[in-house]
């Protein structure tokens, strides 16, 4: 550790350039709660860390033509206070709103949970049920990656050497279109998913027109579940439907036995929880909020 | 929360005051462990071997000694080897042998965590950098944690020496069983030969950590002169200076120990890790030496409660009158012998009246971290058995679980299995208390279910010492010597208070280090409040037979014409005289010319220290399909002799309980097939937060303590027994399935359900 | 490896310190600055024993780094009385023994300061949630639930 520097950077252009220079021994640091943790066990060894707090495009939210580009290191709590965010997208705040206590949420960013590559990180479900683009930037200039295909097994990313995150895109939402996040955890607070869920639906009536599933911590990284997506779509979420769904989640699961669920759990909750989200999805469009237990 | 009977009988006892330190708490003034610092001293880090098992050829620590900004480096031969000595730590019992052993490994690393090496260095980061110079060559062995493994004839062999004690016939070849011990009341055969039903069951439950917030601390600071001083977060600072004082050849007069405040200790905080380690290395390096544990090796390497394996069977007659009992304990000692299989053997039936009972226990070591005491150490693995078997029986006979412990109820008389024959207890009054109860009155939600257990510990008394002095304008000090883990400061202040009528606030208690005061036994064994409660108040009655005796100097009349009253010295009648009254400031004002200063002191090894019974009800809610489990309402009672302070023995039976739904719910020791601990951290430890509760209802019993001027009796321990079962009856009667193994977490209480063979009553 | 210059704001009074990059902003309170009110009960941002704010916004200082304080206003527990009246958060916990060893009694009134600030009338579950994020072993939570429900109650009295 004793080389290590820390850098805040004041443009995405100059932490582009500090991560390329760094070699590989670069690490950004947004709200640090998984940084911080990792230095301290020795899982990562920096090299530079790279404060891209002051970027402000990185921590603020934009809505332009109904889409919203979320600030990569915006802390969650600041997402929660958004009301047009969480109005148009009540799953993926909640999500986001889920990682760690208050006082993770006032440091964690939905980009850096999505960077960080948890199998069982809590925003990512949601931002693959919510069709998130991810735009990264890099010494050979940006590109947009949807965020399914961002993560691309446990702790690794598509990012290359130089690149980092700057935001996420939400795009325009239909009319009567919402979504949700559930997780399963032992307590009520305070674990990591053994399951998490999102999904996100457009309805006509009470038909559904349009669905997005994405599922975590059951697999090497967060999956779009496409034949639960199909199960639901042109259903009243029936419980044919929903059963039909809650099987493609369950078949999809490749999960591990590990210290905070078995394969057959996690397996056997992928289905409840399908069938729970979609159920508040729904509800939501249809105006009643399921607000949890946000305090403010 | 129900008004405490002692309202109106005493002026303060009873009361709520602020509590003496509490200013300085919440302004973050208090200073804990790690905390204190001294000028120019070095960080120390301990080694720890990476391995469950494995034997230490050699350490080279060269290359450690060398790295510039190292001024020390211990490893096992700069601590002398100890006797084969058993010596009381807490509540448990250890052997000086061992004690040695795990502060710092001799022979064989016997954990993963297993202190091997300690350095003092300029900083943290070099102190690291040093630990990672050090060259250590293992050779690994085959290891075993589970206590069942262990127990097997060809399991890894942690001590070659190892005979099990109390075998019979005796033993002859080593094995892991460091002992096996047994209580017999009765004919337990014939006994069941009586009964109409017999319930048997066999149940486990694991290892969970005592969880306080404040990883454990020590400053040691050596003297060219051989004098010692030690800051310690200790539940016992006599403790830790006898334990040093042995370990590393100093006579105890030269060990100067101070209790810094401690944040939580639960039994954990009586035994010594880095002390010996901070001292040793202070003195080679002739600087102070700092050392805090990371949460990580709290885990790793503080002792944690012992899991156990339990069989109970319980018989009894159609009416619900149990004629028999029996119950075997195969419990975990971790590393070195030592569990408290005892009490957990001794406490399992404590709570009724049997006539017939055999228990055997088996005290088994493995390769885990030496466990150390936690909050009624023992007692709540028996009671998870034992209290569910008696659900279970309650559900066979269609009868009120109540009504059938109230049947078989251990009252005044009644002998216990390890020879005891009980005083005035409550446990009859606490399960009313229970019975009447707007809780158990209340019909139960829909969609939730209500269990209930019941919970005993003995409480002990031991040797406290306590002094009280007077300053020059009235106002007193009072001194004692356990550290205040959970308000009992303000206990102390109150009983001093009430004996001498003056005013709490005129009241100051102090707690003294290890120079300052007489020996005093730990804080543990719900002891302090009653022992040195009773010393304090001693102290206090010695000082006033002093005042009495200065006031009559100055009257010139006999000491025994002379009465204390409101916190004067007054006459004893007309016929003595008429003077006006003296308070304690007009008394010290004058003290120079009546004979000096005026002080008391007292000095006890307390017995009669009351038993305590706890009985919980909870009810809750257990989704199905996900196997979560919702705490709706929690009701604690308990006979607590006298509420000195009744907040605080509120306190002590919320934190009690909540301990106990962790560790019904979701607390336990991960291990991976190396042996390595796979959740040493808050994160995969799961410990109740605030979102996890409701509001702790507690009914405060006040069944007084004989032994005890102000009928007090201990309160900290019995809050931890009911919980685990009145946790595991709720989820039988929400689900028709009985869960026998702890913890009864999500992803195991869901295949259970979804297995749903009820063994409730089908038999 | 050379140190860095940071100055910032504690308490309300401007402060400087030198720290090395990797170092936390909970090592430089305790250790340098000689604010020990803050307690590290875990150093992975699970207990909350750690917690202040910056900027107003509550987090657990052992997962700062130490130079993320330039030009931030950081309140610690060591902030919270004024002169030597303290806040009704303090005297209230004190007043419904809502403490008992006391470690964690700082990162819980950072929090609950901060929630009643934000929500001066929360529901009980409200409170809960919050406050998860502050592990307590020795109280159950329910005094500090009572204390803090208490003096939100008594605090939108006063406003009235």
């Amino acid at each position: 550790m004793s080389d290590i520097q820390y850098k805040a950077a004041k443009t995405v252009r100059e932490a582009v350039g500090l991560m390329a220079a760094a070699k590989g021994k670069g690490y950004i640091l947004a709200g640090g709660t998984d940084l911080l943790v990792q230095m301290k066990s020795g899982a990562r060894t920096p090299g530079v860390i790279v404060d891209v707090k002051k970027i402000p495009e990185m921590v603020s939210v934009v809505e332009k033509n109904g889409a919203f580009t979320i600030g990569a290191a915006t802390p969650a709590a600041v997402l929660g206070e958004h009301k047009k965010l969480r109005k148009a997208w009540p799953g993926v705040i909640e999500a986001a709103n889920l990682i760690g206590s208050t006082q993770v949420q006032g440091r964690a960013s939905a980009g850096g949970n999505l960077c960080n590559a948890s199998p069982a990180a809590d925003s990512v479900p949601a931002l693959v049920a919510a069709g998130c683009i991810v735009n990264v930037a890099g010494p050979n200039g940006k590109r947009a990656v949807p965020v399914e295909k961002f993560c691309t097994g446990p702790g690794k990313t598509s990012l290359k050497t130089g690149e980092i995150v700057v935001s996420l895109t939400l795009p325009k939402r239909p009319k009567n279109s919402s979504d949700a996040y559930l997780r399963l955890i032992p307590r009520t607070e305070m674990d990591i998913a053994v399951v998490g869920v999102g999904v996100s639906l457009t309805m006509k009536g009470d038909t559904v027109t349009d669905a997005r599933v994405g599922l975590g911590a059951v697999a090497p990284t967060v999956l779009l579940v496409d034949k639960a997506a199909k199960a639901l779509i042109g259903s009243k979420l029936d419980d044919a439907a929903l059963d039909a769904a809650a099987e493609a989640c369950s078949a999809a699961c490749k999960p591990i036995d590990d210290k905070r669920g078995t394969i057959k759990y996690r397996t056997k909750i992928a289905g409840v929880l399908l069938k729970r989200s979609a159920m508040i999805a729904r509800d939501r469009i249809n105006g009643i909020e399921h607000r949890g237990h946000r305090p403010v | 929360m129900n008004a405490p009977s002692t309202t109106g009988k005493y002026k303060w006892i009873g009361t709520r005051p602020d509590r003496p330190d509490g200013a300085d708490k919440v302004t973050g003034r208090a200073r804990f462990g790690a905390d204190f610092n001294l000028p120019g001293q070095l960080i120390g880090k301990v080694l720890r071997s990476p391995h469950a098992h494995a034997l230490i050829k050699s350490i080279d620590i060269s290359k450690a000694e060398a790295l510039p900004g190292v001024k020390a480096v211990v490893i096992a031969k700069d601590f002398p080897e100890q006797p084969n000595l058993i010596v009381p730590t807490g509540e448990m019992q250890v052997n000086l042998r061992d004690v040695t052993r795990n502060v710092m490994a001799r022979e064989k690393a016997l954990y993963e965590g297993h202190p091997v090496a300690a350095v003092a260095a300029l900083s943290e980061t070099i102190a690291k950098q040093a630990l990672a110079l050090i060259k250590v060559d293992y050779k690994v062995l085959p290891h075993v944690i589970d206590v069942a493994e262990a127990m097997k004839p060809d399991a890894p062999l942690l001590h070659d020496h190892l005979l099990t004690e109390g075998a019979n016939p005796p033993a002859t070849k080593p094995s892991n069983i460091a002992k096996r011990i047994e209580f017999t009341k009765g004919d337990s055969k014939a006994g069941f030969a009586k009964a109409e039903i017999v319930i048997e069951r066999d149940y486990t439950t694991q290892a969970v950590h005592q969880g306080y917030i404040e990883p454990h601390a020590a400053l040691a600071s050596a003297s060219e002169d051989g004098q010692v001083q030690v800051w310690s977060t200790t539940q016992g600072h006599f403790q830790v200076r006898g334990f040093c004082s042995r370990l590393l050849n100093i006579d105890t007069s030269q060990i100067r120990v101070t209790p810094t405040e401690i944040g939580g200790g639960f039994g954990g905080k009586t035994v010594v890790y880095l002390e010996p380690l901070a001292i040793r290395l202070s003195q080679k390096a002739g600087k102070p030496v700092k050392m805090t544990m990371t949460r990580e090796e709290v885990f790793r390497a503080s002792g944690p409660a012992p899991g156990g394996n339990v069989k109970v069977k319980i018989g009894a007659t159609k009416d619900g009158r149990i004629v028999a009992a029996e119950c075997t304990v195969e419990m975990q000692a971790g590393a070195f012998p030592g569990s408290p299989v005892g009490p957990s053997c001794m406490c399992s039936f404590a709570c009724y009246d049997i006539d017939n009972m055999y228990i055997v226990g088996f005290d088994v070591v493995s390769n885990r971290p030496k466990v150390a005491a936690y909050r009624a150490p023992g007692a709540p693995i028996s009671a998870w058995a034992v209290e569910s078997t008696i659900d279970i029986l309650a559900q066979r006979l269609n009868m009120d679980p109540i009504e059938l412990r109230l049947k078989n109820a251990a009252k005044k008389g009644t002998k216990t299995a390890y020879g005891v024959t009980f005083n005035t207890i409550g446990m009859v009054e606490t399960l009313e208390a229970i019975k009447n109860s707007d809780h158990y009155k209340t019909p139960v939600k829909p969609g939730f279910a209500r269990g209930v257990a019941a919970g005993f510990w003995f409480n002990i008394g031991a040797d406290s010492s306590a002094a009280s002095h007077v300053g020059e304008d009235g106002s007193v000090t009072v001194i004692s010597g356990n550290p205040d883990i959970g308000g009992s400061r303000a206990s102390l202040a109150l009983m001093a208070a009430e004996e001498l009528g003056v005013d709490y606030d005129k009241v100051r208690p102090v707690i003294a280090d290890t120079a300052s005061i007489g020996f005093n036994f730990v804080t543990g064994g719900s002891r302090v409040t009653f022992a040195t409660g009773l010393a304090v108040v001693n102290s206090v009655r010695d000082l006033i037979r002093e005042l009495k005796v200065r006031a009559a100097k100055i009257w010139k009349v006999d000491p025994d014409g002379v009465i204390w009253e409101n916190g004067m010295a007054k006459p004893a009648g007309a016929n003595v005289g008429t003077f006006e009254p003296l308070s304690i400031a007009d008394l010290a004002a004058q003290a120079g010319r009546t004979g000096g200063p005026i002080n008391g002191h007292a000095q006890l090894n307390v017995t009669g220290a009351g038993p305590g019974f706890g009985v919980h009800c909870v009810d809750l809610a257990v989704d199905r399909d996900t196997g979560i489990v919702t705490v709706g309402r929690y009701t604690a009672a308990q006979d607590v002799g006298t509420a000195i302070h009744p907040s605080y023995v509120e306190g002590q039976l919320q934190g009690g309980a909540v301990q106990g739904i962790g560790w019904a719910l979701n607390e336990e020791y991960i291990y991976n097939s190396k042996g390595l601990l796979q959740n040493a951290g808050f994160l995969d430890y799961r410990m109740p937060v605030a979102s996890d509760l409701p509001m702790i209802e507690t009914i405060l019993v006040e069944v007084p303590n004989p032994s005890h001027p102000y009928g007090v009796r201990g309160v900290g321990e019995v809050p931890i027994v009911p919980p685990t079962a009145a946790v595991g009856n709720a989820i039988a009667r929400a689900t028709g399935v009985r869960m026998v193994d702890l913890p009864m977490s999500p992803p195991r209480l869901s295949e259970a359900l979804d297995a749903a063979t009820p063994r409730m009553a089908a038999e | 490896m050379a140190k860095i210059h940071i100055t910032t704001t504690i308490n309300g009074a401007p402060t400087e310190f030198l720290c090395e990059p990797q170092q936390t902003l909970l090592d430089v309170l305790r250790d340098q600055l000689g604010l020990t009110g803050s307690k590290e009960g875990c150093g992975s941002g699970d207990c909350g024993a750690c917690t202040v704010t910056i900027d107003g916004r509550l987090v657990c200082s052992c997962l700062v780094l130490a130079p993320e304080a330039e030009g931030a206003k950081i309140e610690t527990i060591e902030g919270m009385a004024d002169g030597d009246t303290l806040h009704p958060l303090q005297k209230k916990f004190i007043e419904m023994a809502a403490l008992q060893c006391g470690i964690c009694t700082p990162g819980f009134l950072m929090a609950s300061k901060s929630l009643l600030e934000r929500n001066p009338n929360p529901t009980e579950t409200e409170v809960r949630y919050w406050l998860a994020g502050n592990l307590c072993r020795c109280t159950g939570y329910d005094k500090i639930i009572t204390a803090v429900l208490d003096v939100a109650a008594e605090m939108r009295e006063s406003a009235r």
